[in-house]
């Protein structure tokens, strides 16, 4: 991968600390996933669903670790009622999410949730800092580590299409 | 101990499992230890544990958040190798989750145990039965999940030796207690998540 942003992102969160990788395959976090199951210092935990990386996650801290939940912006949706756990026991609670349904997306499957995304979290009280330029990266990165684990709040940074590209499909 | 068919809401409800749930979680967790730490799952599970060990700064308890139990203490056991985790849940809630069983056996640690209390019914929303009830076998899904130390518990004969599996294990195990259907009475708890993480967090690290 050429860009840096990715690396520099797994830098910030390994200075900071984390220890839990816990992710769903995607490609938006293709390189995180790698570089966390490569390293021999940090748990890649591969989940069937996003939801299981709420509750990972709170396990984490109440054991004197923590972690950072890789998914896609469609797992949202899946996490709604366990984000219940973050806020009813003010857990420190990281999420670094791809986007879907965003810039430039061309599967209309996409749409209702990319779009969702960041009301919803919003309205379950995850403040959302979103990075759509790579020179962002790490400045919105370690804002929302501090937010999440000095805070103790639950923070969601997401991943715009615009940083990522968007997925290419046949024109019709 | 109270007969386990008898009143409550579960009157007039009959599962496979004969032991006494209350008597079963103590049982085991009597065996576990001191040193051991608990994630007890919502409703019926968590007054097992409250029941068997009392108000325990090395319990965490759910109030809510149905499903998170088995991940929460995936996480726990991962953060604190050098203790031996237990996560106590029932039925419905493993069953709204039971991919989670996947996730721990892949990440295998060697400290996790794994305790499904199985009445066969949703007790804590009035006793509808189960899949469990129905067909549904736990143990196999967690053997099929890839957890390599799989037992169904149906006699408490059988108990000393499922306590020595989720105490000597180097890997997950997983307990499948086949209980009768009953309404054991409600143990008093404080909602508060953030004061109980606190209080666990203070006796484990000696930080809040």
């Amino acid at each position: 991968m050429s860009e840096t942003w990715p690396e520099e992102i797994y830098g910030l969160l390994r200075e900071n600390g984390i220890e839990q990788f816990a992710y769903v395959p995607d490609a938006g976090h293709d390189y995180l996933i790698k570089r966390s199951i490569a390293d021999p210092e940090v748990h890649a935990i591969a989940l069937t669903t996003e939801e299981e990386g709420v509750g990972l996650l709170a396990g984490a801290h109440l054991g004197g670790s923590r972690g950072v939940l890789l998914m896609q912006s469609s797992g949202v949706g899946n996490c709604i009622n366990l984000l219940s756990l973050p806020r009813a026991g003010r857990f420190p609670f990281l999420t670094i999410i791809s986007m879907r349904g965003d810039f430039g997306e061309g599967n209309p499957w996409q749409m209702p949730m990319g779009q969702s995304t960041q009301p919803v979290l919003e309205a379950c009280d995850v403040t959302c800092l979103k990075i759509d330029d790579p020179a962002e990266a790490s400045r919105t990165m370690s804002a929302a580590i501090t937010t999440a684990f000095t805070s103790e709040m639950p923070v969601a940074v997401l991943l715009g299409q615009r940083l990522l590209g968007a997925k290419v499909f046949a024109a019709r | 101990m109270a007969d386990p068919n008898d009143g409550g809401r579960a009157a007039g409800k009959t599962a496979t499992g004969t032991l006494d749930r209350r008597v079963a979680v103590k049982h085991l967790l009597d065996s576990m230890g001191d040193d051991v730490l608990i994630v007890a799952g919502l409703a019926g599970a968590k007054g097992d544990v409250t029941a068997a060990v009392g108000d325990d700064p090395r319990v965490f308890g759910f109030g809510g958040a149905m499903g998170a139990a088995a991940s929460m203490a995936l996480g726990l056991a991962l953060a604190q190798p050098d203790k031996r985790v237990l996560v106590v849940t029932g039925d419905g809630e493993l069953l709204m989750n039971v991919g989670t069983l996947a996730t721990i056996a892949i990440a295998n640690p060697p400290n996790l145990g794994i305790i499904c209390v199985d009445n066969e019914h949703y007790g804590e929303t009035g006793f509808q039965r189960s899949h469990t009830g129905l067909g549904t076998d736990l143990a196999v899904m967690a053997q099929g999940g890839g957890i390599g130390a799989v037992r169904t518990v149906r006699e408490s004969s059988e108990l000393d030796e499922a306590g020595e599996m989720l105490r000597n294990t180097n890997g997950a195990a997983f307990v499948l207690l086949k209980v009768a259907v009953n309404d054991p009475p409600k143990m008093p708890t404080v909602w508060d998540a953030s004061w109980h993480k606190s209080r666990f967090r203070q006796a484990l690290l000696g930080r809040p």
